[in-house]
């Protein structure tokens, strides 16, 4: 009696120890591609209804603004991004941006009360070129943002420097085996915990120079062009489990697990993605690696270079930022509609901000 | 005798079984011999005496060296932290040698040197280890199909770590020591080659494997289901059938219409299991040095089926953005 007992008991354990892994729950389930490929998404039904907080827009600080009035540039001295609005228009978008970045430190985090307009402050130079790649953004990486746009809340979510970032890692010696896990073999997320390298962003995401991201052979036999090696595959494996787990979607959201490289099988989602990766060098490279002299020593990585911005500072886990509410419809400020804007400005670190181009 | 499983064996306590005398010339063998319970529960219960010969001894010093290269290079990425190694062991890892250093056989220790060193004890190790089953199963008067079995699979083990590195030219195409670190080599290595499921000995290898777990399951299961006619005593009913042998057979023709005999059903095994391995490091061999993308070349010769064009356009064509 015992011993059947006994198995009664390892019975029950093991039954709930294998139904331990699994997700009780209706599931929702999309596909994507072609029947019998596995290109599908399967939800928890529960988990679409209930959204995190983080991944909610704001209201705007007031009603918008009439359109008309005297421009700001008028209105205010040393007005180099957004003097081609309107001054109550101007207003607006500073009320809205303190919200969305310094709501406890307000106006100023980045302003001298005494003189708003001087550039004493580092973080007002970072908000100007900020300025200058939020309207490149909404205007030249369509590709990516389509109509629905960005505004500084889709990374900054409340936060002065926004939590999803990366920099350079701390350089090791090479030469050692001692404490060198050769950047990779750590269980971070970047990786989605696995024992990838999680140097993918500097290798893939540092600027327009970055690595080609491409590993597989466009020819069936070996040949002079494709010298890749699998070493380097692992890389390209890193960065797109990056995304996958930045977009809370598998692989199959955009590929067909058959061929990742043939484009003609992937879904158009790919697409988007391809001009992401380039929008994302573009922010890094242009934009805030400009700043590399800019910010102070406490704002920079253990190479001393500025923190970047990867598929997670907006995304937040989920494959449309704040759950593709267009944000940019109500601040018209940073999606100018008139010529586009050029990325021409970058400000020399210590130059005076008068000696920073004026933008249209 | 009453028939005994698993769970009714008698353990006899008896003078242990000293074997058969040793051939002119053989190393000595050794006198320790002791009786465990718990495993005569699961085989016999006497251990010993183990012959190991220089063959044995050097494979187990060689095998040693490999595993403390790896564990101490393991430990060493961690600055010797003892609680950081354990939490961290499924991800450390020993790499072979990066793209710069070709198939140099000089390498830096810290650079992959200390890989191809491990590699090298290791491949002594297992090599040592199967002349050590050749040269014992002759001394017995055996066939050789261990040995043979075990080559299989030292095969595959050379192809991934250094046949295929020599063919290409590069230690870096080689696959790393660890727990995740080879796994995650092996979905990097598909990603690579364009897909390894189109690669036709792949899929032979795979249909090996499979078919490997499904005989050993048939075999098993039939052995077992015969054990209360004494059928577990296999090898005598190869020369002598009874009613478990009979019954065995005619199971399997009647729920299949064909049966093994008992001689064949381990033929099959062995040749499956062979299989595995040997088709498996064709597969591996022929990636990169012959094929270069199985997805394509799988287009190429109508072997894999095109699914609809989605559409979808590479937005490199023809953009000046790379």
């Amino acid at each position: 009696m015992k011993r059947t007992m006994l198995l009664r008991l390892g019975a029950v354990l093991v039954g709930a120890a294998l139904l331990s892994a699994c997700q009780v729950g209706t599931k929702s389930a999309k596909q994507y591609g072609y029947r019998g490929t596995g290109m599908d998404q399967i939800t928890l039904a529960a988990a679409n209804k209930t959204i995190d907080p983080i991944n909610v827009v704001p209201p705007p600080p007031y009603d918008p603004p009439k359109p008309g009035g005297r421009p700001a540039r008028e209105a205010y001295q040393n007005v180099q991004v957004l003097g081609d609005i309107s001054e109550d228009e101007f207003s607006y978008t500073m009320a809205a941006i303190t919200q969305w970045i310094a709501p406890e430190q307000g106006c100023n985090y980045c302003h001298n009360p005494a003189n708003m307009a001087s550039d004493e402050l580092y973080t007002k130079k970072v908000a100007r070129r900020m300025l200058q790649m939020t309207r490149k953004i909404n205007t030249g990486w369509t590709g990516h943002v389509k109509q629905t746009g960005v505004t500084c809340y889709t990374c900054h979510r409340g936060q002065a420097v926004p939590t999803e970032n990366w920099a350079l890692p701390a350089k090791g010696n090479p030469d050692t085996i001692l404490g060198n896990r050769h950047g990779q073999d750590a269980p971070v997320i970047a990786t989605a915990y696995s024992s990838l390298p999680n140097t993918a962003f500097a290798k893939y995401l540092l600027n327009a120079n970055s690595a080609p991201i491409r590993v597989q052979s466009t020819y069936s036999h070996p040949s002079r062009l494709d010298k890749t090696s699998t070493m380097e595959a692992e890389g390209t494996y890193s960065l797109m489990m990056h995304t996958s787990t930045a977009l809370g979607v598998n692989c199959t959201f955009c590929h067909n697990a058959g061929s990742f490289q043939a484009w003609n099988m992937s879904t158009p989602k790919r697409v988007g993605a391809w001009y992401g990766y380039r929008m994302v060098r573009d922010i890094n490279g242009e934009y805030i690696g400009s700043l590399a002299g800019v910010f102070p020593k406490h704002r920079l990585g253990p190479q001393g270079d500025p923190l970047k911005v990867n598929c997670t500072t907006c995304h937040r886990g989920i494959n449309k930022p704040l759950g593709g509410v267009s944000m940019v419809k109500d601040y018209p400020a940073l999606r100018p509609t008139g010529p586009m804007v050029t990325a021409a400005a970058a400000p020399a670190p210590a130059a005076p901000a008068a000696a920073a181009t004026k933008m249209p | 005798m009453a028939y005994q499983n698993i769970f009714t064996q008698v353990q006899l306590s008896h003078a242990p079984e000293m074997g058969i005398g040793m051939k002119p010339g053989s190393d000595p063998r050794g006198t320790a011999v002791g009786f465990n319970h718990l495993f005569g529960r699961f085989g016999q219960a006497q251990l010993g005496p183990i012959y190991l010969g220089w063959t044995g001894l050097l494979a187990l010093l060689c095998g040693f060296i490999a595993f403390e290269i790896i564990g101490l290079n393991m430990m060493a990425s961690v600055n010797w932290n003892p609680i950081q190694f354990v939490r961290l062991l499924p991800w450390l890892s020993l790499e072979p040698p990066g793209p710069e250093y070709g198939f140099s056989p000089i390498v830096p220790l810290a650079k992959g040197g200390w890989w191809i060193l491990a590699g090298m004890f290791l491949t002594l190790s297992v090599l040592l280890w199967a002349i050590r089953t050749y040269r014992r199963a002759r001394a017995l008067g055996m066939g050789t199909h261990v040995f043979w079995a075990f080559m299989s699979a030292i095969w595959l083990f050379l192809v991934l770590g250094f046949i295929r590195p020599a063919f290409m030219g590069s230690w870096s195409e080689a696959v790393p020591f660890g727990i995740f670190p080879h796994l995650d080599w092996t979905a990097a290595f598909s990603i690579r080659y364009g897909n390894l499921f189109y690669n036709p000995f792949h899929c032979l290898s795979i249909a090996f494997l499979y078919g490997s777990t499904l005989l050993f399951a048939m075999h098993g299961a039939t052995i077992l289901a015969v054990g209360r006619y004494g059928g577990e005593r296999e090898i005598e009913q190869i020369t002598d059938r009874g009613t478990a042998s009979e019954r065995a057979a005619l199971f399997w023709r009647w729920t299949m219409g064909f049966n093994a005999t008992m001689e064949s059903i381990h033929r099959w095994a062995w040749w499956f299991a062979v299989l595995t391995t040997l088709t498996g490091g064709i597969g591996i061999l022929l990636t990169g040095t012959v094929v270069d993308n199985w997805y394509l070349w799988a287009q190429q010769h109508h072997y894999a089926p095109a699914y609809p064009s989605t559409g979808v356009v590479d937005p490199a064509m023809g953009s000046k953005v790379q």
